[in-house]
């Protein structure tokens, strides 16, 4: 586990995305020093199932109105599972609206269970079949900022986030 | 087919701005799979999963359409275009749509569909930033995974700020991409439906994978209340667990990034609330998510694929471009030339035949050369030259056959009477080569006279601008006939293949061969064998090829059982051998050529490596050469063991890495071709002309490597084994 957790902190750390990592108690002190005003949010008890774990402490306006979303610059949302090798994040499509949080902001503030990374690509698949398989829902594998060459070099920032961190949230505390 | 004067103008005005973003992809592809262990597994897993789809795709586009009206969508089996396109706009007029926003993909190109929404009054908006550039430039692709590869940061800049007459204009990438982003977000929170591709589909449960960076395709299905998707029926794999392999290679093979940023796995119609982007009021969350979700699953000529054993593997493409850009040809032209109505690169001769027809395929499929570099980069293993060539037989048999009168003598191979007589010609340089050492040094002459020389220029289409190859009196099989062999108590004993330029023009490197050979203490014989048929095939004379291939087995079999390895110089020749043959002979025939051949400095490695004395061969002290190696040796892993016995002889190596040196057989002796050829073959010029390289000796193994090494350079290029001998 620790050298999952220290292979996707190198991957996000190639991608250029820092990672903090903090324990429950101190989640939502982290929230609000890595995200920049406005900030909108849905609460990571959509992800996580953990109705101790959401952002009403925090200075995230949750469930925001799609005006407020379009004028905010972050958002935050949980993430279902890390993947070591290429430091991905994989992110719900939910009915609250994780899609529209993550992906129509400046700055995507993700948080993940330190027990949800995985170091494989394939562990991560497997994993989304059988969800799928059951839910019949949807997924998106994220890795890195939104990115374009498509206007002769590289250009962090497309139609998505051009500005991505993470929080590894640990066990036990 | 463009013309000279057409690849001219292209390798002008495209030609920059291609070759550095091509090379840019097919570096980065090289350095990612690099980071993959098991990326040859990874490859045999994908090719395994579309052999297994695309054989049951009956019975998975049956399960994929139980899935999605489960799920709560509609799917649409289109047979061709005009079906798809008016399925989509009743799609868009029901819902009284009057924009819809687009995500890059390429069935939708074939499709038309843009054309076929706007004539319906609908405002079409492409969401793909290249692609935007395109629609607003009003241009086609150029490349199918970055469509506006041909367009510099500068002409993007020119045509946003005349089209758009900014406050500020436009200059920076950065500038360009934000502009784009705001014009088009609010496009995208405007629209009512969401059209996209797919690049994969699970049949198990109707999700779908796309595969993108710029999360304009995320915001398309997310901001709209219908998502149209347009997928050709070869998109479907059995389950979500099966698409592993895929999303692990299709950004690697393609732009060379380990994974793009966005891979979405959608199981529409999905879950996100349907928002009103004004409303400044109601939380998101209780906004009702009920989409509309249609699925069009587009036929157009695929089933007759499915059903054609040549064409069948077409199917398989992921569409990730590797084929692109590992092109020496595409990375000058790009896809305006090498390219049809869709599809562009090495595989495109496959799409376009199989979906538009031969009349399409024929227009470019001549720029592919057979060199083989695509091979071991496609993800899922496709022969795209075996493709191009059985496409070209078939483009050679629907024309009309050259005057006979011309041909007969230089073309005796009944079979081959469709192919045009340039074809012809080089098809059949056997006999060319047979005349020519018969009646050399006086051919030799004849040859370089203007009259021949126009007659050439005129009738072949050989461009005056080039050498033609000398033609020695005495073949290298004259020349052995008379010697006995020098080795008394033989280690190995071998067959050294006289192949047709080593017999008639190389004829030095083939007695260098034998010199060598016999020095590591084998015995050598080098009977008369037929030419490979390497010839014919490159121009698509699959039947005479088949022709040639069986007499040279005959003619080696004897030797063969007799324990006589096989040894070829010429790698062109030798690719034969290990690669095309497997389409031509029985397996079994086939097994035992490969299996008993080798490369003539593979086979001295070998000979190294098992004890042979390397003090037998000549060394340098302080030696230094630069080696360009043979675009289908490298793709058979050849080129390690010529560096590593040059480097054994003393030798410090400079390798090219360019992908081919632009000659590829007689591709570079063609009129319409030269300049195409000559500015492939400036990217070698350039490696071989840097500081530290310039002095140094040139050695390639291919005989046109060769020639085109002494255009570009004159610094008279040898092959490897010629440092060798005593
Ligand atoms: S043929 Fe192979 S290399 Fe070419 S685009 Fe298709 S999958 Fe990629």
């Amino acid at each position: 586990m620790a050298a999952t957790i220290s292979t996707f902190a190198s991957s996000l750390d190639d991608l250029g995305i820092p990672v903090t990592r903090t324990d429950a108690s101190s989640l939502d002190e982290r929230i609000d020093e890595l995200v920049a005003q406005p900030a909108v949010g849905v609460s990571l008890s959509d992800t996580f199932d953990d109705p101790s774990l959401s952002l009403a402490q925090t200075t995230v306006e949750i469930d925001p109105t799609p005006a407020s979303l379009r004028e905010a610059t972050t958002g935050v949302t949980g993430a279902r599972l890390g993947i070591g090798e290429y430091g991905s994040l994989v992110l719900r499509m939910t009915d609250r609206g994780s899609e529209l949080v993550s992906l129509f902001v400046d700055r995507h503030v993700a948080v993940v269970r330190e027990s949800d990374i995985v170091s494989e690509m394939k562990t991560a698949v497997d994993a989304l079949d059988d969800e799928i398989g059951r839910t019949r829902g949807s997924a998106i594998i994220a890795t890195g900022p939104s990115a374009t060459a498509d206007m002769g070099a590289l250009v962090r920032g497309a139609h998505g986030p051009r500005d991505v961190r993470v929080l590894v949230l640990e066990e036990g505390a | 087919m463009a013309t000279a004067d057409e690849l001219r103008e292209l390798i002008r005005t495209e030609g920059a701005a291609v070759a550095t973003n091509t090379q840019a992809f097919n570096d980065g592809r090289y350095a990612s799979v690099a980071d993959l262990e098991d990326y040859e597994e990874l490859k045999r897993e994908a090719r395994a999963i579309k052999e297994d789809a695309i054989e049951r795709l009956p019975e998975l586009l049956e399960q994929l359409t139980t899935a999605v009206e489960e799920n709560g969508g509609t799917v649409y089996l289109a047979d061709d275009a005009a079906d798809a396109n008016d399925y989509v706009r009743s799609v868009v007029a029901d819902r009284n749509a009057n924009r819809v926003v687009k995500s890059k993909s390429m069935t939708s190109e074939e499709l038309e569909v843009n054309a076929a929404l706007e004539g319906a009054g609908v405002d079409v908006v492409e969401t793909d930033l290249g692609e935007w550039v395109l629609q607003v430039a009003d241009e086609a692709p150029s490349h199918i995974v970055a469509p506006a590869i041909h367009k510099s940061r500068d002409a993007i800049a020119a045509l946003f700020n005349e089209r758009f007459d900014p406050d500020e204009p436009l200059e920076t990438a950065e500038e360009l991409t934000r502009f784009a982003r705001e014009t088009l977000g609010e496009r995208i929170v405007d629209a009512e439906v969401g059209l996209t591709g797919a690049n994969f589909i699970a049949a198990e449960t109707g999700t779908m994978a796309l595969v993108t960076s710029e999360g304009n395709a995320r915001k398309s299905v997310a901001a709209t209340d219908t998502q149209i998707t347009v997928a050709g029926v070869e998109k479907v794999v059995p389950t979500v667990a099966d698409l592993q392999s895929f999303v692990e290679l299709i950004g690697r093979s393609g732009t060379g990034q380990d994974i793009t940023s966005y891979v979405s796995l959608l199981t529409p119609p999905v879950e996100t609330p349907v928002v009103d982007f004004e409303d400044d009021t109601t939380p998101i969350s209780e906004f009702e998510s009920d989409r509309e979700f249609h699925l069009v699953l587009v036929d157009n000529g695929r089933t007759e694929m499915r059903e054609d054993d040549h064409l069948r593997e077409t199917l398989y493409c992921i569409r990730c471009s590797a084929c692109s850009n590992s092109c020496a040809n595409f990375q000058s032209v790009g896809g305006h030339a090498f390219g049809g109505e869709t599809y562009s690169g090495g595989i495109a001769t496959g799409w376009e035949a199989g979906i538009e027809g031969l009349d399409v395929a024929a227009e470019f499929n001549d720029l592919c050369t057979g060199c083989t570099r695509c091979v071991n980069a496609c993800p899922v293993g496709i022969d795209i030259p075996w493709i191009n060539t059985v496409v070209r037989d078939r483009i050679n048999r629907e024309k009309d056959a050259p005057a006979d009168w011309l041909v007969d003598g230089l073309s005796p191979d009944e079979e081959d009477e469709g192919a045009p007589l340039q074809k012809r010609f080089f098809g059949n340089f056997e006999t060319v080569a047979k005349l020519g050492s018969a009646t050399a040094p006086v051919s030799n002459w004849l040859a370089d006279t203007t009259v021949s020389r126009q007659f050439m220029a005129r009738f072949l289409e050989i461009d005056p601008r080039r050498d033609l190859p000398a033609f020695e009196r005495e073949t290298l099989v004259d020349w052995f006939a008379d010697r006995e062999s020098t080795v008394a108590d033989p280690e190995r004993r071998a067959v050294l293949y006289p192949d047709l330029y080593t017999n008639h023009v190389q004829v030095d490197r083939g007695k260098a061969a034998v010199r060598v050979l016999e020095a590591l203490g084998v015995d050598v014989v080098v009977p008369p064998v037929p030419s490979s048929g390497r010839a014919p095939l490159s121009q698509g004379m699959v039947a005479t090829a088949t022709d040639h291939a069986g007499r040279v087995t005959e003619a080696l079999a004897p030797h063969i059982e007799d324990g006589r390895d096989i040894v070829v110089i010429e790698p062109s020749d030798y690719a034969m051998f290990q690669r095309e043959y497997e389409k031509l002979l029985d397996g079994a025939a086939f097994a035992e050529l490969a299996e008993n051949s080798y490369e003539i400095l593979e086979y001295v490695y070998g000979l190294l490596e098992n004890g042979a004395d390397a003090s037998a061969l000549a060394a340098t002290e302080d030696g230094a050469v630069a080696y360009h190696s043979h675009c289908q040796q490298r793709t058979l892993g050849l080129e390690p063991y010529t560096v590593a016995v040059l480097e054994e002889c003393g030798y410090d190596v400079a390798t090219s890495d360019v992908e081919c040196c632009g000659m590829a057989g007689s591709f570079g002796y063609k009129s319409e071709y030269y300049e195409l050829s000559m500015d492939v073959g400036d990217r070698l010029r350039e490696q071989f002309q840097t500081d530290g390289v310039r002095e140094q000796p040139v050695v390639a193994s291919g005989t046109s490597c060769l020639e085109q090494i002494d255009a570009l350079l004159e610094r008279q290029p040898r092959h490897p084994v010629e440092l060798l001998i005593t």
